[in-house]
């Protein structure tokens, strides 16, 4: 049976943190590439790691639905997308998102969905639901995501095959 | 989710020419759900739609929460023709959109069938819908369809199962 659903590469931070997780050298081998992160930083409130392909910082659009609790809200953004804790969290917790990128080797503009969410043991919390578009046609083979992450922040990516 | 045998690619269809429908068919009862993956393009201010079985009867609803870029907002929709998968996040043309949709025990003959999806397009807004068909037939035929116009050529739609053992 085929193997369509594997784990290209994963990537947990060790004792000194790090201010990036990057996955390079990204096959063109899959149809679709789905991220799992689990971040955390090491001060500020709540924020978002950056998410940038083939090191390009430009050409991200999106929009988002928010709930923190109390209420909803919409808005806009580029490439901030990916939550995470930070030191104000509930101690040892960590934001946990899925981003999940069809045609990702395809030559249209990449359009990538992003569930993203906090946890915490407090009044407020957020949940993050994410439309970015990433309007290049060059094929993904590399994936950053930017943000000082703790120790034991990790992220995984695989590769979906459709055949 | 393991490596491997338990997610399975069943069906994919790109399109060769515009489409304002698609269909899998003569779906197999061998897995435990099915998921839909929908990255397409169309012309602006399409809506899509979700039928299961070729039934067209007014048995179909669903719950949207979702974003516009400037407005929260939730929807209900009862007693439909079609779950709609889609609220504001609609189609558009530049292949700016893509849909997971996820059909829960899709192939069980006792309950009726749950579906829950994410619709992105970062231009328009982007959805979470909960759909649900009052059938307890097993789900053996998807088709995606869209409210007006077409689905544009190279629009690709993947289907897989994914099995619990």
């Amino acid at each position: 049976m085929a193997n369509t659903y594997t784990l290209i590469a994963s990537n947990t931070v060790g004792s000194g943190g790090a201010s990036s997780i990057d996955f390079t050298s990204i096959p063109s081998t899959y149809t679709d590439l789905l991220l799992k992160c689990s971040f955390r930083i090491t001060s500020g409130g709540f924020n978002y790691a950056t998410l940038t392909f083939n090191g390009s910082s430009s050409g991200y659009t999106a929009r988002y639905v928010e709930g923190n609790g109390s209420a909803a809200s919409s808005g806009t953004a580029t490439n901030a997308v990916v939550l995470y804790n930070s030191s104000t969290s509930t101690t040892s917790t960590f934001a946990s998102t899925d981003l999940y990128i069809p045609n990702y080797a395809g030559s249209n503009y990449k359009s990538v969905s992003v569930d993203t969410v906090t946890e915490n043991n407090a009044t407020s919390s957020y949940a993050d639901l994410f439309a970015v578009l990433w309007s290049n046609s060059a094929a993904i083979n590399q994936l950053t995501l930017t943000a000082g992450l703790v120790q034991y922040s990790t992220a995984y990516l695989y590769g979906i095959k459709n055949s | 989710m393991a490596a491997g045998s338990t997610y399975t690619p069943i069906a994919t269809q790109t399109l060769g020419s515009a489409a304002a429908s698609v269909t899998f068919s003569s779906i197999s009862g061998s897995y435990t759900d099915l998921v839909l993956i929908l990255n397409a393009s169309g012309s602006t201010g399409i809506n899509v739609l979700m039928q299961f079985n070729g039934d067209t009867g007014t048995n179909y609803s669903s719950t949207t929460l979702g974003g516009s870029g400037t407005t929260a907002y939730s929807a209900r929709f009862s007693n439909q023709t079609s779950i709609e998968i889609n609220y504001e996040g609609y189609l558009d043309s530049g292949f700016n959109t893509n849909s997971i949709i996820n059909i829960q025990n899709y192939s069980n003959s006792t309950t009726y069938k749950t579906t829950l999806d994410r619709f992105n397009n970062a231009g328009l807004g982007v959805d979470a819908v909960v759909g649900l068909w009052r059938n307890t037939a097993p789900i053996t035929s998807v088709v995606l369809k869209t409210h007006t116009g077409t689905f544009a050529t190279g629009s690709t739609f993947s289907l897989y199962g994914i099995a619990a053992a």
